[in-house]
């Protein structure tokens, strides 16, 4: 038999990559910036944390360094979109390729080493598990009561308005920008700290692609990013589990389902849209647009 | 230009011209690989790519190899292969299941290059299968993982179902059970050959199940590192995975790929070299048991070296009857051996096995 609470500590491990990674990407796309480059932001964080975590014997080291490094290299990214007007999607696709080419490189002398231990926190896990799911709150907060949450939502929503009524509106995007780097550079770096204790080439494996799912999938809020990445996390979990523990399921079947309800809720999203008065959508509204500031 | 120029050009001209013949003849041959993952994914690329220095390193300028990592199994690959032949490659080796229809239809297009794929079965005139017997080395670590398991459970991740993983899950049963009849075998499929994050998740389940001891199909470290948290053991896979030693990675099998590379470039380079189907084992060096480490009591480590001495020498057979397949069946009567052929196309666990093959 199953044991249902062993399993939801295990989806608290396996979704932590992909929750921090949502986090950091839901305010930056509430900031109306579609960054991309989760992916290559997230690789960079692996590295950096890793083999900061191997050198100085420190794990939480590792996660400060991974998450300076996520922002770090999200700072061409925010050079390019918001001073020199490049295209948001080109530029994030740029950073991911960057950032997996780039990990790939600085990499080398690090490989086949091992992450020092960390001593785990509470319930056997992970505290950085514990971070992330403090930040869900924290991040609700921001966005809803504070601000300067508001000002970074007025600007995501508007940001000829925002700029009219006197925000730097690419001040504030730099932040975010900046902010959701680190927040991918720390889940990048849970994988190769965390789960798998060395570095190897690509070994995000695509869990920024699906950070980015979530984020759509939440309808842009903190708890649907959580509800999103528990859903992708618990499926694989629970597909792995089922298997292990004998259980006849198409696994297939059990593979897509977090496909088919991203799917479903968009599908649900809309059609809530059309009968309310509500116009334009959860999505914020100068999601991926350039801001040029003419006056 | 004035005519002392012209004609110093005109003979510089000639004098090349003349010299390029005499100069090809010299010209290295061009052996090319494609890789399916990155050189650093410390497991089946990392191997075929020390077979490639390997083969660099005995023929000196004789050769030059490029390779292209990384190439997704598909259409892309054909892409990629093409590249290398349109860049001068005259040997190819490409190095992924994935990679058999495009190397087959590339080397339609070019007969005169050849090609060697690996773990395939589609052969033509220019082009050559090679493999290793991986389930050699699995029934050596399958008669350690017995040996070594407590909760008498011992987990397997595999990647696909395909019969080269499929071979192993059941070498490596048939042995463990052979040492101790109480064995009982989980098997979960992560449907990857590489996705670290999620081989972590597989361990997860598996040791949540009781297991005590994880085989692996997969080629990432995850799975050592949640054994280790949880106290469990595992072995390499494709490469030695040294820095999980002495526990919990106890043992290893390594892909050794740098005999059969060197033989086959060997081979090109005096115009031996035919298409032909070779699957080496333990013997031939392409399958090599990683250092058994002092986790394991010294009887079951010299349990475990006689048997691969035995495969080794060929006095045995990981696949001798009396077998009966999952469902009951029977399979390989008393002293029988199981053919190639029966191996290559497995599609079915031995009696034993309570897990299924997903279909």
């Amino acid at each position: 038999m199953i044991d249902p609470i062993a399993l939801f500590l295990l989806l608290l491990s396996a979704s932590t990559p992909i929750l921090f990674a949502a986090l950091g990407e839901l305010v930056v796309e509430r900031a109306g910036v579609l960054n991309l480059g989760v992916e290559g932001m997230m690789i960079m964080g692996a590295l950096s944390g890793f083999a900061t975590a191997h050198y100085s014997g420190n794990a939480f080291l590792g996660f400060a360094a991974a998450a300076l490094a996520g922002a770090l290299v999200a700072l061409p990214f925010a050079i390019l979109t918001q001073f020199l007007m490049s295209n948001q999607v080109a530029s994030g696709l740029a950073l991911t390729l960057f950032g997996l080419g780039l990990a790939a490189l600085f990499g080398k002398p690090v490989e086949g080493v091992k992450a020092p231990t960390m001593a785990a926190g509470p319930l056997g896990l992970n505290w950085i598990v514990w971070l992330g799911l403090a930040m869900v709150p924290a991040i609700w907060w921001f966005l809803n009561r504070s601000r300067a949450g508001l000002i970074l939502r007025g600007v995501g929503e508007n940001h000829d308005a925002a700029h009219a009524l006197g925000y730097d509106v690419r001040q504030v995007r730099l932040a975010a920008i900046a902010f959701g780097g680190a927040m991918a550079g720390v889940g990048g770096a849970f994988i190769s700290i965390a789960t798998v204790l060395q570095w190897t080439e690509g070994m995000t494996a695509g869990a920024g692609w699906i950070a980015l799912a979530i984020v759509v999938f939440s309808n842009w809020t903190a708890p649907g990013v959580l509800a999103g990445a528990w859903l992708f996390g618990g499926v694989t979990v629970l597909q792995l589990r089922l298997q292990a523990a004998g259980v006849r399921v198409p696994v297939q079947l059990l593979s897509m389902a977090p496909y088919l309800a991203t799917i479903i809720v968009l599908v649900a999203i809309s059609a809530r849209q059309k009968f309310s008065r509500r116009a334009g959508g959860a999505a914020p509204g100068s999601l991926g647009q350039d801001f040029h500031a003419l006056r | 230009m004035n005519r002392r120029q012209l004609i110093a050009s005109v003979a510089a001209m000639t004098t090349i011209s003349l010299a390029v013949p005499a100069w090809a003849q010299d010209e290295p041959l061009k052996v090319g690989f494609i890789y399916v993952g990155p050189v650093g994914d410390g497991g089946w690329t990392y191997q075929h790519d020390q077979g490639r220095l390997a083969v660099e390193a005995e023929f000196g300028d004789r050769v030059e190899t490029t390779f292209i990592e990384s190439v997704p199994e598909g259409a892309d690959a054909e892409r990629a292969i093409t590249q290398l032949v349109l860049a001068g490659n005259k040997l190819i080796f490409t190095t992924s299941f994935g990679f058999m229809d495009p190397t087959i239809n590339v080397a339609a297009k070019f007969p005169d290059v050849k090609f060697e794929h690996a773990t395939g079965y589609k052969r033509a005139d220019n082009v050559a299968t090679y493999d290793a017997r991986f389930y050699e080395g699995r029934a050596v670590i399958g008669t350690i993982a017995g040996r070594m398991t407590k909760s008498n459970k011992i987990g397997y991740i595999g990647s696909f179902p395909i019969p080269e993983v499929i071979q192993g899950i059941n070498s490596s049963f048939i042995h463990a059970r052979k040492v101790n009849p109480d064995v009982e075998m989980k098997v979960v499929w992560a449907y990857s050959w590489f996705d670290p994050a999620k081989e972590a998740d597989a361990a997860a389940a598996l040791l949540a199940e009781g297991v005590d001891v994880i085989l692996q199909h997969t080629d990432s470290t995850a799975p050592l590192a949640k054994a280790q948290e949880a106290g469990a053991i595992g072995f390499g896979q494709a490469s030695d995975m040294a820095a999980f030693a002495p526990t919990p990675r106890v043992s290893s099998i390594i892909d050794n790929w740098a005999p059969y590379y060197i033989k086959r470039v060997g081979q090109v380079l005096d115009g031996t070299w035919t298409s032909e189907a070779t699957w080496a084992g333990i013997g031939d060096g392409e399958v090599v048991i990683g250092e058994i480490t002092e986790a394991v009591p010294a009887e079951v480590k010299a349990e475990a070296l006689a048997l691969r001495d035995k495969i080794a020498a060929g006095e045995y057979h990981p696949f001798t009857g009396p077998l009966n397949k999952a469902d009951g069946s029977a399979w390989l009567a008393e002293g029988q051996t199981a053919t190639d052929e029966e191996l290559s196309g497995m599609n079915f666990f031995v009696e034993g096995i309570t897990a299924e093959i997903p279909q």
